[in-house]
């Protein structure tokens, strides 16, 4: 690929500088967004007419799980260029999706289980959606755990990018397995997202997850600017990014000749 | 108000699932502005500390 | 590079200081040979997945009561979470020596299709490990209240998952073999990608046993491991080759 604008986005000084110029735009436009889908959820949004005022759930329910599918995704993706093409930077966005990740299906299977226990009178009842969620935790777990197993960060990166990819296409494999598992054995109801065929409800909905959205990326981008520095030792960028002195580099012929200024004077003998 | 706050009889689930959201994700700010700084201040420390081999001569203790 | 001409110089090189082979055929050929060899001087190493598997199974009558019709319904439960963590358990035979002893390297460099070396390596040990479920299912399946007529179809379901179930599980065998000995990770990372084959698997066996016809998940654990076939053996030689480094 040539694309100069791919090649600058993967290098990690621009990447950085230009990561910290966008962070605050997307956190304040995700917390103002957020807030005015949260007042429109809970208080402009109608009762459902079966459930109530309890339905309100599908509100961070909804976006959370949404938010896990797509951080893996991304996630994979990002390993998958960053094997193919040998881009820290990628990898080093792979390495911060996994725990926003694996806390987007934590919400989205807590606020399941809370959902589903007014709704079907218990708070696990093997629900096809939220037991993909569930393996779909094992999943960011695993690839956790996998690289914290390995001390060089350069072979976590790529273990765990052969991971990745592994798990996304098995991904709607097992969803579609579990669909059809559930399909079989109980007309279960599933926490669709049914009757919300009316504005003022998926208005919200809509709201919350472009909320969620630019909260992945303003999250993303900070994780991201520390894995970049973890990936780039001894690259002289960092020491002019972070406003510290550049290491001196030795300019000089000879063993005497050495630049006297940076040296504190001592004593000898 | 206080129909607000009962949530039509839901409370007891509408708002604690709200509140885990919450939570979550306040903790996740707060978990990738402590690794950001964390990768700062290790490279920072890298970067100070990395004298350029042939001057260090031996000399007495360093300030 | 034909099967042939692989195999009659695989035999010459047998002898001891002959020439190596130089096709993949020939090569890939070698490896399962060298494989079967040690793993049937090591018998018992070999047999362990084969003990585990006829143990499990038996702890769930044991479990439960010992009532035919009741050990009916869960005989598909059993035999499947009973072959898939005996396949976890066969998965650290794998790599681990030949990674240990360097013959891996060897292979790494050796100059032919790694992919192909590997999926050989892989071949032998469901050979080894995966056939033996297959073989005694129908003796475990009876022990379980299956009735006779189920039996064929639960060997071809068992025989499909047990290859998809070596595939998979040579992935993670393959991304944890850099690893100090964590066979509670490798667990972690196989057995989600493996449920697919789990509920297609149990599914087949608990719709045999009923009597009905199991085309259904037949079909879909024959496409899951014609996948796995195609699509495995580049994972676990990317994984392998990470591992070696």
């Amino acid at each position: 690929m040539s694309w100069v604008w791919f090649h600058r986005f993967g290098s990690p000084p621009h990447f950085y500088r230009l990561s910290r110029r966008l962070v605050p735009w997307f956190a304040w436009s995700a917390l103002v967004v957020c807030v005015a889908g949260l007042i429109d959820g809970l208080v402009f949004a109608p009762p459902d007419f079966r459930q109530g005022d309890g339905y309100r759930i599908i509100f961070v329910h909804v976006p959370a799980a949404l938010l896990s599918l797509q951080v893996y995704v991304v996630m994979a993706a990002s390993a998958a260029i960053g094997l193919i093409w040998r881009m820290k930077v990628a990898h080093a966005v792979a390495a911060s999706c996994a725990t926003l990740g694996a806390s987007f299906t934590v919400v989205a299977l807590g606020t399941g289980m809370l959902w589903g226990k007014p709704m079907w009178g218990a708070y696990w009842a093997w629900d096809p959606r939220l037991t993909s969620e569930l393996l779909l935790l094992f999943l960011y777990l695993g690839y956790m755990g996998l690289r914290s197993g390995f001390d060089d960060t350069a072979r976590a990166d790529r273990a765990s990018a052969v991971l990745a990819i592994v798990g996304v296409v098995n991904v709607p494999i097992i969803h579609y397995s579990v669909v059809w598992w559930n399909s079989l054995h109980q007309g279960s109801t599933l926490i669709g997202a049914g009757g919300i065929a009316v504005p003022s409800m998926w208005v919200p909905l809509v709201t919350m997850i472009v909320g969620f959205e630019l909260y992945f990326i303003a999250l993303l981008l900070i994780r991201t600017r520390g894995e970049i520095l973890r990936r780039e030792r001894n690259a002289h960028w960092i020491a002019e990014a972070l406003g510290a002195p550049p290491p001196t580099a030795p300019a000089y012929g000879g063993a005497s000749g050495h630049p006297a200024a940076h040296r504190p004077a001592v004593q000898r003998g | 108000m206080i129909h607000f706050l009962q949530m039509g009889g839901y409370a007891m689930y509408v708002w604690p699932a709200f509140a885990l959201a919450f939570i979550v994700l306040a903790l996740n700010i707060a978990w990738a502005r402590r690794s950001l700084r964390s990768a700062q201040a290790e490279a920072r420390r890298r970067v100070l500390s990395a004298v350029p081999e042939p001057l260090r001569e031996p000399q007495g203790p360093q300030p | 590079m034909t099967a042939d001409g692989g195999k009659s110089e695989a035999v010459a090189s047998q002898a001891p200081a002959s020439e190596a082979p130089r096709s993949l055929a020939g090569a890939a050929f070698a490896v399962m040979q060298r494989d079967l060899r040690l793993a049937l001087r090591r018998s018992g190493d070999t047999l362990q997945p084969l003990g585990f598997f006829v143990i499990v199974t038996t702890l769930f009558p044991l479990a439960l009561q010992p009532d035919l019709s009741l050990l009916r319904d869960i005989a598909p439960a059993a035999l499947w979470v009973g072959a898939l963590l005996a396949s976890l358990l066969a998965l650290d035979l794998l790599f681990r020596e030949d990674a240990q002893d360097g013959t891996l390297e060897q292979l790494a460099l050796c100059g032919l299709p790694f992919t192909g070396l590997l999926a050989a390596k892989t071949a032998v040990h469901w050979l080894l490990t995966g056939l033996p479920l297959v073989v005694i299912a129908p003796l475990i399946a009876t022990a379980l209240g299956a009735p006779a007529t189920a039996v064929p179809a639960i060997v071809a379901a068992l025989l499909l998952g047990t290859v998809a179930l070596s595939l998979i599980g040579a992935v993670g065998a393959g991304l944890t073999m850099g690893m100090k000995r964590n066979g509670s990770l490798m667990a972690l990372l196989v057995l989600p990608l493996a449920v697919p084959v789990l509920i297609f698997g149990a599914q087949a066996t608990a719709l045999a046993i009923a009597g009905e016809p199991i085309a259904a998940p037949l079909y879909l654990l024959g496409a899951m491991a014609v996948l796995a076939v195609t699509l495995a053996p580049w994972a676990v030689a990317a994984a392998v080759r990470i591992g070696l480094e």
